[in-house]
């Protein structure tokens, strides 16, 4: 088995009466890609928000290349390797995907010389490539606002590959897409991921995307890991075709 | 190639019309002490206000919106009076780098408490710090000289006694030096990594935690900057009035900077100047001939360019002399 990424420790964390992780610990291996899968309500994305920082669980540890980040800031996070694409692309709605990136590379390379054009930069080759690479050519000078869900989407995984993150969590990646446009989108995400050398878990809901694109699944339940294994194994597993995919789908 | 490109670039620019302009109207400030001595005067207070509104200008790109700048304009003029007064004879050099660098002083001690906050609480808490410096101006008369503030007499330039018309046409071109220079200045940091890194601060904050920038510290960086070119002003402005008052951090300046930066079209550069010049044009001649009711004249000003042209009078030029090229104008 290859070297742990990232590992989580008994993670526990409640909201109100709901325990959105229930002693959650994982191992997070390096060339990886784990598909997290589960109910509504399951933790999944609490989850990652505990992993990246965003929260903060009352118990457990997050461990990232052996150094407990449980305590740090997303920044401080993302400056050690782990970056974050979102269910909702959270991009810079009044720039272009081009410039989206090259304020990412910015803040990367901590590029800090009050008179540099930011369109002049070294790294603006760099960061038209890794448009190519997730299929946005088209769109670099086009202002965010006005581009289609599906791109937004692949632009805000292209600015999470900008930092060159080790890991990359994505949360849900192919939500509020065209079901005719899912396979396309994984397609280029994961070719994107392997030129990247890049490990990623993503949550996903859609069973056909997880079997195609995933290494190992994760299921989730009332806030803790039930499952984990090969695709094949788990999308046949009785448990999760009663709770997770439904009977008779 | 690269020289050929920033070759293209400058090329370009010279043959855009609204460029042009702007060279005919730095021009044309130039010749006002010759041509137009009376305005001179007028001219000086207006870009000395223009740099304190450039300050404002600066947060309104990052969204954020200050009711109490007015406080750096008056901490920089203040610490210049407090310079002269202990060490008569400092030169005019001297005063404005004291100016400045106590602005900057002060906008980062305030400025590291109120970059918490965004909103009407950023707003709000930028004018209680400028209140409380009011109240203190006001209070602790036997330092500060209450009301009546405390005269800023002339210093020497670069060691040489001025007289009052020399020392004014110092004073207007250094003004007119330091608004292109400062204007230049802030358009290429607007245009820069660290520049494009604090404007994500109006569309998503989430985003910039998540490529590892504290938005903090990148608002701070743009509070830093504001501060600075309203200290800059602000010294400016004390030294061409000759004495500084608690009137320069009451609120209603500062409500005036903002009222100024949206006329001339909120985040531009150009903008702060322009409307600045045409915010004192009519105050003065407004007063002048409709007495008490100048302000009514002005609000009014402000509501028609509101309704009809939001993006300030920046926007209205940029439209003009884009319509014949089919380019629209933001203003930025």
């Amino acid at each position: 088995m290859s070297d742990v990424l990232l590992e989580t420790r008994n993670l526990v964390i409640k909201f109100g009466g709901v325990t959105a992780a229930d002693n959650v610990s994982l191992k997070i291996h390096a060339g990886h890609n784990l598909a997290i899968i589960g109910p509504n309500g399951a933790g999944k994305t609490t989850f990652l928000n505990i992993c990246t920082g965003w929260i903060k669980p009352s118990q457990g540890q997050v461990l990232f290349e052996g150094e407990d980040i449980t305590p740090l800031p997303p920044r401080k996070i993302v400056q050690r390797g782990v970056a974050r694409a979102f269910q909702i692309p959270q991009l810079f709605t009044e720039h272009t995907a081009l410039e989206n990136l090259l304020i990412a590379v910015s803040a990367r390379d901590h590029l800090r010389n009050p008179l540099m054009d930011m369109h002049a930069i070294p790294e603006r080759d760099e960061m038209l490539h890794l448009l190519d690479m997730v299929g946005c050519a088209d769109a670099a000078d086009t202002v965010v606002v006005e581009l289609a869900e599906g791109q937004r989407k692949l632009i805000d995984v292209a600015v999470a590959l900008a930092l060159k993150p080790k890991l990359l969590l994505l949360d849900e990646p192919t939500s509020g897409v065209a079901s005719s446009e899912k396979h396309a989108i994984m397609e280029i995400l994961i070719g994107a991921l392997k030129e990247a050398d890049v490990t990623s878990v993503f949550v996903e809901h859609d069973m056909g995307i997880v079997d195609r694109y995933a290494d190992e699944v994760a299921v989730w339940n009332s806030g803790d890991v039930q499952l984990r294994g090969t695709p094949a194994e788990i999308l046949e597993h009785p448990d999760v075709i009663r709770d997770v995919i439904g009977e008779g789908v | 190639m690269t020289t050929t490109t920033e070759q293209s670039k400058v090329n370009a620019r010279m043959k855009n019309p609204l460029f042009l302009l702007w060279i005919i109207g730095i021009l044309a400030i130039a010749a006002v002490p010759f041509a137009m001595p009376s305005l001179q005067l007028l001219v000086s207070f207006a870009m000395a206000k223009g740099l304190g509104v450039l300050g404002v200008t600066v947060l309104l790109r990052a969204g954020q919106v200050s009711f109490g700048h007015a406080l750096y304009f008056g901490i920089s003029a203040y610490a210049g009076a407090f310079l002269m007064a202990s060490m008569p004879g400092t030169d005019f050099v001297i005063v404005m780098i004291a100016g400045t660098l106590g602005a900057v002083l002060a906008g980062l001690l305030v400025g590291l408490f109120v970059v918490r906050y965004r909103g009407i609480f950023f707003g709000m808490l930028n004018l209680a710090f400028s209140m409380i410096f009011w109240s203190i101006l006001e209070k602790f008369y036997h330092y500060t000289g209450g009301a009546d503030g405390i005269r800023l007499p002339r210093p020497t330039v670069l060691g040489n006694t001025l007289d009052h018309v020399q020392f004014e046409l110092v004073l207007f071109y250094t003004a007119m030096v330091l608004m292109v220079a400062l204007g230049w200045f802030t358009t290429r940091w607007f245009a820069s990594p660290i520049g494009q890194l604090f404007q994500t601060i109006k569309t998503n904050e989430t985003r910039l935690e998540y490529l590892g920038v504290s938005p903090r510290r990148a608002l701070l960086s743009g509070y830093l900057l504001s501060a600075a070119l309203c200290g800059v002003g602000g010294v400016m402005m004390g030294m061409a009035q000759g004495v500084v008052t608690p009137e320069y951090v009451w609120w209603v300046r500062s409500a005036e900077m903002v009222f100024i930066a949206v006329l001339g079209g909120a985040g531009s550069v150009q903008g702060a100047f322009l409307g600045a010049l045409i915010y004192e044009f009519v105050r003065t001649y407004a007063s002048v001939y409709a007495g008490d009711i100048w302000q009514m004249i002005l609000g009014g000003f402000l509501l028609i360019i509101i309704l009809f042209a939001p993006g300030g009078l920046i926007a209205i030029l940029n439209s003009l002399f884009n319509r014949g090229s089919g380019k629209g104008g933001t203003g930025k």
